[in-house]
């Protein structure tokens, strides 16, 4: 009887998949056209000397080798990564110090979603809003935030924020990790909030207390979480744009180039200078750094599960 | 005791940071109401009397209203494209079995850690050789295929859908579509919301691709049309109305927050737990 009744549900399940396709189908089409084409395209541009009109004359790998002596290219990487440790060691501090304060067992500290929701606040803005806004608070002459720091006493000068090389870069690592660092903390709340309830019980019955438990449960049970974060951090970091480009002038990176990333540089050619072979060969080079850093993710989570 | 003393500065240093996170717009919000001169010369947490002086500096450099129109007339359509074709998307990968759907599942995935700027000028190249450029249909129709959404989405069906509901609706002979309408779609809901109020946000927030593609102030967005400040404006002198620009492109997310912030977090929060 259970039989026959397998049978024919697996003769019926052979009809129904075929609608399957036509409801696949929109996604699929669009996908290849929006997503999968402009990838393959890049590529393509990537190996001539195209500039957005014209035909194409295939350079081989002239533009790759362009990219890799190119110090303007080196140095707008090491000007993404200056940004970004700065606002990855204070967004992931952060979120963390967070993380124990509301998990600890001995205070229980009350509050938890109208904190997250005010911490998540700045990152819902758009980073454009977000770049004005503080462009203008801390604008040198007339800026809120230096005639605060003057009637605190705290300086006796105005100072430039946005204007010189020894601040630039670290305001937009204070602004950016302002942003992002409640995303990180509802993500890491929300893997202690998946630990299961029985392993802190067990801690409590064994007498174990309040640090043994953050060292032996909590801390290695987040540890792949923590990591995530951090990657994926890395990955949108090296994809900085916006908020530098909207509060520095530009694809030039004001002050003298210290906060122009690879995507501004990028954008350079492609957007301005009409260099767009040079342009999609820096798209991939980025790809491939990003690439990199996906597989290194890839492996840490796989090694996870074993 | 000590207990009670440490807990105390534990609440003062998260209402610090709490502080920190609003103080920017609260000072926003004081600052838009103040003319240029009060604000260069004193700060204070008093709102002035220069919200109508300010208001017509912004109106006489862009119109906000045209603005908002234009980013609601990219973001809704986009954001019910996305919801719907990555639900019905997410539901066939998960339910039915069929060729290449192994091969859609990976793409998908591979596709998810591609970052969004490797295609951006090819994309460009397309939209202009489509004679695509300065209209919507390129910022609205690639909503439909969204992979991150399809990803969750299909994670999310697996979760919540019982087979044999579908069993029971083919049993008393309901169409394949019908059943997705009619049955699935009511169940997917919870999972459908949080994924289209972030992708609202987003399309309401994108600058990069609008920027690239949009090149007449008439179809500028509101993120493309506040970042035209940069160019049209003195800052000495319009303080308060870059404030009050900034304020009001901030407001209308404000309160979209203030009613789906549960969502928004349970989206990020499964983030969290998808490893």
């Amino acid at each position: 009887m259970a039989e026959t009744m397998t049978e024919t549900k697996k003769v019926k399940r052979r009809n129904y998949n075929n609608v399957a396709y036509i409801m696949v189908a929109p996604f699929v089409i669009v996908f290849l056209i929006f997503s999968v084409y402009p990838v393959l395209r890049t590529l393509q541009l990537s190996f001539t000397d195209y500039k957005g009109y014209g035909e194409l004359n295939f350079t081989g790998l002239k533009n790759y080798l362009r990219v890799l002596t190119d110090k303007y290219f080196w140095k707008s990487l090491g000007n993404t990564l200056n940004i970004w440790i700065l606002n990855i060691v204070l967004q992931l501090g952060l979120a963390f110090l967070l993380t124990i304060i509301f998990s600890d067992i001995k205070y229980k500290i009350k509050g938890l979603s109208i904190f997250r929701c005010i911490f998540y606040l700045p990152n819902i803005i758009a980073t454009t809003s977000v770049a004005f806004l503080f462009k203008t608070l801390l604008d040198w002459r007339y800026g809120t935030v230096n005639q605060i720091l003057y009637k605190l006493g705290i300086v006796s000068s105005p100072i430039d924020w946005l204007g010189q090389t020894e601040t630039a870069p670290y305001v937009a690592s204070v602004i950016l990790s302002w942003m992002w660092f409640g995303n990180s903390f509802i993500m890491l709340m929300a893997g202690v909030q998946g630990i299961n309830k029985d392993y802190f019980e067990a801690a409590a019955i064994d007498g174990a207390g309040r640090w043994t438990v953050f060292g032996k449960i909590t801390l290695p049970l987040l540890k792949p979480i923590l990591l995530y974060v951090s990657i994926t951090s890395l990955i949108g970091g090296l994809q900085m744009f916006d908020l530098p480009f909207l509060m520095f002038n530009g694809t030039k990176g004001d002050p003298l180039g210290v906060t122009q990333t690879m995507v501004m540089y990028m954008y350079k050619f492609g957007f301005e200078t009409h260099q767009v072979g040079y342009a999609s060969a820096i798209a991939y080079v980025l790809f491939t750094l990003i690439l990199v850093v996906s597989l290194i993710q890839f492996k840490v989570m796989n090694g996870k599960e074993d | 005791m000590a207990t009670h003393i440490k807990r105390a500065i534990i609440y003062i240093a998260l209402i610090a940071l709490a502080t920190v996170c609003i103080l920017p717009f609260i000072l926003m919000m004081v600052n838009a109401t103040r003319s240029g001169r009060e604000i260069m010369t004193s700060f204070t947490f008093i709102p002035g009397n220069s919200l109508q002086e300010n208001w017509e500096t912004v109106s006489g450099y862009f119109n906000l209203f045209l603005g908002f129109w234009n980013s609601l007339k990219v973001a809704i359509p986009a954001t019910i494209l996305t919801s719907y074709f990555s639900a019905i998307t997410a539901y066939a990968l998960a339910i039915y079995k069929f060729k290449g759907r192994n091969l859609i599942f990976y793409t998908i995935v591979i596709f998810m850690m591609i970052p969004g700027q490797l295609g951006l000028i090819g994309f460009y190249n397309l939209v202009s050789s489509l004679k695509l450029v300065n209209s919507y249909i390129p910022l609205i129709v690639p909503a439909i295929a969204a992979p991150g959404t399809v990803f969750f989405l299909r994670q999310y069906v697996l979760s919540v859908l019982p087979p044999s509901l579908l069993e029971a609706a083919r049993i008393d002979g309901a169409g394949e579509f019908h059943i997705f309408h009619r049955i699935v779609l009511p169940i997917m809901v919870p999972g459908v919301a949080t994924m289209a109020i972030g992708g609202f946000i987003g399309n309401w927030n994108a600058y990069l691709v609008p920027l690239i593609l949009l090149n007449t102030p008439k179809k500028f967005t509101l993120p493309v049309m506040i970042a035209s400040l940069n160019s049209s404006t003195d800052i000495a002198s319009n303080q308060g109305a870059i404030y009050l620009a900034v304020a009001i492109s901030v407001i209308p997310i404000l309160i979209v927050f203030c009613f789906c912030s549960k969502y928004i977090i349970s989206s990020i929060s499964a983030g969290g737990v998808k490893e």
